[in-house]
């Protein structure tokens, strides 16, 4: 908390001084640039603590993560984010990072599944350890760029599903995904809404998760973003870590694969 | 020049991700997909008015199967259903209070996981459609709507048209991206008869100069 309101204050500061120097014309783009400054992105305490909780032993087992495998080998963090998500031969599945961070913790620690699941997005005021732990990770291949090679027929699987079923029309609106994210240059009220079917905006988006809400006060992953969109849709709660939010986020990454990865983000 | 040109139709060529690139892709059978959609709500546990959500309608299913671009019979079919069902006002008034019809348009609550259900749901028009000059929160997904009663004289058949649209777009046009704010009873009748009159009463500030 006390770490929170120094990070605010700085944020303050840095909008203070370099906002007389560089006023632009449209405050929204000038909003946008002061958010850009690293030194004032609230999301690297999320790295450092997920940092102290990656190396911790934690859980019934007394275990910490280091063995972890996220693709790469036990304990290799660096790149490790910029290919996932990928086929697990241990798991026999396609994970993206949040869904292997929660094997590992289930199977290394013995941390109860359904209890991850239950707290992995953080309430108000509230701390998450798998926000801290993703943005650990995911720092790790910052500068990097997306490859997702889609050689097990499991990914291509994800990837094929992930589009189906970001047509696929329901609820009270009738929206699907490609309602908002398959036209170019759009709006909803004032928030620019990226083609997801298009490289480039794919990776603008997806290069910058995790990120840092300033609306929501806390670090967001990607998992968050899935579960987000469909609270918007009117669906009911996507489930945390399920076949359909990787395949969706299967079929986003491959999309924007080539984007330089810039994590955490920071987003209004 | 020339190299600009090349480069920018170059760049729009190579843009675009498609999945026929991807060497290998299965088809993805539609109760595959389904049981997928199923599973990742975990659907039976849910309540019934949780699982309506998740069940596709004819008109979804339709619009999912052709990307919302269905062959012309099925584009009729679609149409002459939803003109059908539509419910029209018992006393043939459609125009209602435009204040109301403004809030309306300015509230997107409702409907939500965690939403209060006694809360009036909201029509939340300008998340898509310019509507009032003044209003500078407005997003583009639909068309322009600044001045549109007045624009089309405030006629009775541009009235009634939009009344239909309101209560299913798909009356108009067959997958459209609207929602059916009727059909779904995401809108009263009387809610919609609000939206109608900001839309078309010479007094709202949609038909006002800014």
């Amino acid at each position: 908390m006390r770490a929170r309101s120094i990070v605010a204050a700085c944020l303050a500061a840095t909008w203070l001084a370099t906002g007389a120097a560089a006023q632009s014309d449209n405050p929204v783009e000038e909003y946008r640039r002061l958010l850009a400054d690293p030194f004032a992105n609230p999301g690297y305490l999320f790295v450092d603590r997920g940092e102290a909780l990656w190396h911790q032993k934690r859980g019934p087992k007394n275990a910490s993560l280091e063995q972890c495998d996220l693709g790469l080998g036990p304990g290799v963090l660096e790149g490790a984010y910029a290919r996932l998500p990928r086929y697990f031969a241990d798991a026999d599945r396609v994970m993206d990072l949040e869904t292997r961070l929660m094997w590992c913790m289930v199977n290394l620690q013995g941390f109860d599944e359904a209890t991850i699941k239950k707290t992995a997005f953080s309430k108000r005021g509230g701390q998450s350890d798998m926000e801290a732990l993703v943005a650990y990770v995911a720092e790790k291949s910052s500068g990097m760029t997306f490859e997702i090679p889609l050689e097990h027929p499991k990914e291509k699987e994800a990837y094929a599903l992930g589009e189906a079923v970001f047509y696929r029309r329901s609820s009270y609106f009738d929206f699907s995904c490609s309602t908002c994210h398959s036209l170019d240059g759009r709006r909803i009220r004032l928030q620019e809404l990226g083609n997801m079917t298009r490289q480039e905006d794919a990776a603008r988006a997806m290069t910058s998760w995790p990120t840092y809400r300033v609306s929501h006060e806390t670090l967001r992953t990607m998992q968050h973003r899935m579960w987000d969109c469909f609270w918007q849709m009117r669906m009911p709660d996507l489930d945390y870590g399920s076949e359909l939010s990787v395949a969706l986020i299967t079929w986003l990454t491959k999309n924007a694969e080539g984007g330089e990865l810039a994590v955490p983000g920071i987003k209004r | 020049m020339r190299f600009v040109t090349a480069a920018a139709l170059s760049a729009c060529l190579a843009v675009p991700v498609l999945a026929a690139e991807i060497p290998g892709l299965p088809t993805i059978s539609v109760e595959r997909r389904e049981q997928a959609v199923r599973d990742g709500f975990r659907y039976d546990k849910l309540a019934p008015e949780l699982k309506a959500r998740i069940e596709q309608d004819d008109t979804q299913r339709l619009c999912t199967e052709y990307r919302n671009e269905p062959p012309p019979e099925v584009a009729a079919r679609i149409e002459k259903a939803a003109l059908e069902a539509i419910v029209f006002p018992e006393d043939g008034k459609f125009l209602g209070d435009w204040k109301k019809g403004e809030a309306l348009s300015l509230n997107g609550y409702g409907l939500r996981m965690g939403d209060d259900p006694k809360r009036q749901v909201g029509g939340n028009c300008y998340a898509c459609h310019e509507m009032a000059p003044t209003e500078l929160s407005y997003g583009t997904l639909g068309p322009s709507l600044k001045g549109y009663g007045k624009l089309r004289d405030f006629a009775q058949d541009a009235i009634k048209e939009v009344y239909i649209k309101i209560y299913n777009p798909n009356a108009t046009v067959a997958c459209s991206t609207m929602p059916r704010f009727g059909t779904k009873k995401i809108l009263s009748i009387d809610d919609i008869r609000h939206v109608l009159a900001f839309l078309f009463d010479p007094n709202s500030p949609v038909n006002r100069e800014e």
